[in-house]
């Protein structure tokens, strides 16, 4: 099951990753930046699994953790920009202009 | 001194600058929010900083002077770690300086900027010691949750928080890549120490499509925090939108941090699979060398062109990682020196020629500076000639340059091709970097010009000491040069037998 | 059978958690995609039980789940962005060609992984009635520093989330 298992965190991680360039929206950006986040995760439960060492679960337990607190400072900052523009919308900040 | 790490309480003692560090930001947090806001208080809240830098400098000096070893562990007790993190104390210090004038001139009350910097300090030295995947994770996200919430400090300024929008959605989705890579190699090696990772990768497994990939993310999600080309979309932006002492130290210590992981692990863990990362790295180097310059000269803004350079510089580093020696953690060091001096002395300029409100800053407005400010202008000149690598006008900056090439040219792997791109690249940087002093010194004063407030304090002292050490260190480098070659992650040192291994690798 | 019924699970949680992301990230209104984000989590702690990791199982579900992104809808709420936009929020030909590029990419990778023999599962990992104690022991002795420099990360983030939704002085 750990190759099907890494196969789906992959697949969920693609998801993730198309999300965040093809949206515009600042919430559901950093959201598929969360689905990335939990992709990871299940490749570190599959490893662990793997390798028969609960190691892999300490680490989900810190990203978690990390999760969270960049879920705080994140949303703040949304807070802060909608203060501003009275929206979220990325039309005038393009993420991948230099 | 000897630190086993598998005993908290000697842990703990391997750990004492970082703890001195974090626990005096607790306390400053204390101060910060005693009483109500005042400038007064955000005042005293930024001299304590610089006090509390100055108290985990002396630790830090007194373990580097001890000569402190330890046991193979989570975190690295050597002379690269404790180099690195006087780096990141100076900028944190200088950082902090110019915060207090720049504050008081824009009416900017905030204390907690001050514990925030310090914060952000921790997670960049514990980044500077880690030899753990998962520290190297903690620690780089200590340091940029702490820097998004200081890119967008200012409440007031609009493009203060487009930059933190940005700055955070692309360093939480770089994240996502770096912890991908982790998992990855995690996968492969069974292991997130770096010596253990480090022991396993041999030139016989290093075909292993987990690995492979592992690697791969792991570039990605590293070239993001040091923004090397393509991957830097989020620099200029968030430079330019951030209060300028908070770009300062974006573009020094944060970088500083991050290279200082990448090349830490990339000499301890990877040297056995050099075959798989020569190539991508080297052409992320070019490209961010070339492309950092070529785009800097277009720029007329101040503070993106500083911007741009600091890109253009991250592909100077880069190639020490390519190189991967302990030739090319000492050239790296040395360069860091030089690079941050010159670079945060040169937003310490763009910060005393700045009027309240924070114009935007055009390199057109240094016109003449010199018949106005002839010092100013001067130590600015100082500050580009040590960008660009200018012999004797540019101190340090030139050794730093020679250090690197030096490094690319003596690899076990000779870099012959990066060294000449470099070169290229540094004449390319000349362009701007020139035009900056020509503008100073050439064009007359325009008649509507604004007149140059008088310098205050902090900033005058961070202007004028790092114009004059990057000078002095130019004229006598050895000292310094010979201080860098000592300190060499430690995994360099107790491990010679790598090398062969390495070349066993990629042939 | 049992076996079976276990792969049969293990797929039809997989599946479902790669059908819900996909409806998350095809979703206008932020409140759609966020429920649909909660579902893929709720297959993904499945999934974690079924490989033996049920604390995180729980946690995900406590933490992911139930914290975080209710955190997510409340700031919707509170910014009052349920409805979605008339006009689409899809970026234009460059943003969707750089995705399509690194989608092909990540694809590329995906079956350089799925070359990989992995050797076949056996037993369970430890005693099903004792799930904790395998965590906690790296937690409080080899992760020690990783576990203590987590509180100072929380610690940066409920500062910093203050310093900047705080309607001080200076606030416009």
């Amino acid at each position: 099951m750990i190759a099907e298992a890494l196969f789906f965190s992959a697949v969920l991680f693609t998801i993730g990753v198309v999300g965040v360039l093809t949206r515009r929206n600042a919430i559901i950006i950093f959201m598929c930046v969360e689905l990335m986040l939990n992709a990871v995760n299940l490749s570190f439960i599959a490893l662990s699994r793997l390798h028969g060492s609960a190691n892999g679960q300490v680490f989900v337990l810190f990203v978690m953790t990390i999760a969270a607190a960049e879920a705080a400072v994140g949303l703040a900052i949304i807070i802060s920009i909608f203060r501003h523009h009275k929206s979220v919308d990325l039309r005038n900040i393009n993420l991948l202009k230099g | 001194m000897y630190f086993d790490l598998l005993i908290p309480s000697q842990l703990a003692g391997a750990l004492i600058p970082d703890l001195i560090l974090i626990i005096g930001a607790m306390l400053l947090l204390l101060v910060a929010v005693w009483g109500p806001e005042t400038m007064a208080r955000a005042r005293l809240t930024g001299m304590l900083a610089i006090g509390v830098c100055f108290a985990t400098f002396a630790a830090v000096v007194w373990l580097w002077h001890g000569q402190a070893t330890a046991s193979a562990g989570i975190i690295a007790v050597d002379a690269f770690r404790w180099a690195t993190d006087c780096i990141i104390l100076a900028a944190t210090i200088i950082a902090t300086t110019l915060m207090i004038d720049y504050s008081e001139r824009e009416q900017l009350v905030s204390a907690e900027s001050y514990v925030l910097l310090l914060l952000a300090a921790g997670g960049m030295m514990l980044l500077a010691a880690s030899r753990d995947l998962i520290v190297v994770f903690l620690g780089i996200e200590l340091m940029s949750i702490a820097s998004y919430v200081l890119s967008g400090l200012d409440r007031r300024s609009s493009r203060g928080a487009e930059a933190a929008l940005k700055y955070f959605l692309l360093g939480a989705f770089s994240t996502g890549f770096l912890l991908y890579g982790i998992a990855l190699v995690y996968g492969a090696t069974g292991s997130t120490d770096i010596e253990t990772i480090g022991s396993v990768v041999t030139g016989a497994n290093f075909n292993n499509p987990l690995l492979l990939a592992g690697i791969g993310m792991l570039i990605v999600g590293f070239c993001f925090k040091i923004a090397a080309v393509p991957f830097h979309m989020w620099a200029p932006d968030v430079y330019d939108g951030a209060a300028t002492p908070i770009t300062a130290f974006m573009a020094a210590a944060v970088k500083a941090a991050a290279f200082a992981a990448f090349l830490r692990v990339w000499i301890e863990a990877f040297p056995g699979a050099t075959a798989a990362w020569m190539h991508p790295l080297q052409w992320l180097a070019a490209l961010t060398m070339v492309g950092g310059n070529v785009i800097a000269l277009q720029q007329k803004s101040m503070k993106r062109m500083l911007a741009y350079s600091s890109i253009a510089h991250a592909g100077y580093l880069l190639v020490t990682v390519v190189v991967a020696n302990a030739l090319g953690a000492s050239a790296f060091l040395f360069y860091l020196v030089a690079y941050t001096l010159a670079t945060m002395g040169a937003f310490a300029v763009v910060i005393a020629l700045g009027e309240p409100g924070e114009r935007n800053q055009q390199i057109a407005d240094y016109a003449g500076l010199w018949n106005v400010e002839p010092w100013l202008a001067a130590a600015m000149a100082v500050f580009m000639m040590a960008l660009l690598g200018f012999p004797i006008a540019g101190g340090m900056g030139f050794f730093a340059k020679f250090y690197v090439i030096d490094a690319a040219l003596h690899a076990p792997h000779p870099q012959t091709a990066l060294a000449v791109i470099l070169v290229i690249a540094s004449v390319i940087s000349a362009g701007y970097y020139l035009g900056v002093v020509l503008v100073m010194f050439m064009k007359p004063r325009p008649a509507d010009a604004l007149v140059v407030r008088p310098v205050p304090t902090g900033t005058f002292l961070v202007i004028y000491l790092s114009a004059f050490t990057l000078l002095l260190f130019g004229i006598l480098p050895n000292g310094f040069a010979a201080l860098a070659r000592e300190s060499v992650p430690i995994g360099m040192v107790s491990s010679p037998a790598r090398a062969p291994v390495a070349a066993a690798a990629s042939r | 059978m049992n076996t079976l019924l276990y792969t049969f699970h293990f797929y039809l949680f997989g599946l479902i958690s790669i059908a819900s992301a996909v409806a998350f990230v095809t979703r206008k209104s932020p409140v759609a995609a966020a429920l649909w984000l909660v579902n893929t989590m709720f297959c993904l702690s499945a999934l974690y039980v079924m490989l033996d990791a049920q604390f995180i199982g729980a946690v995900q579900v406590l933490v992911y789940a139930g914290a975080i992104m209710v955190v997510f809808l409340f700031v919707v709420m509170l910014l009052n962005l349920g409805q979605a936009s008339d006009v689409t929020d899809m970026r234009g030909l460059g943003g969707r060609l750089t995705a399509g590029l690194v989608g092909l990419a990540m694809l590329a990778e995906l079956f350089a992984l799925s070359r990989i023999k992995f050797p076949r599962l056996t037993g369970a990992m430890g005693d099903h009635a004792n799930v904790v104690n395998p965590i906690s022991a790296p937690l409080f002795h080899e992760y020690l520093l990783p576990f203590e420099v987590t509180s100072v990360v929380l610690l940066v983030a409920v500062v910093g989330a203050v310093v900047l939704a705080k309607r001080g002085p200076g606030a416009s």
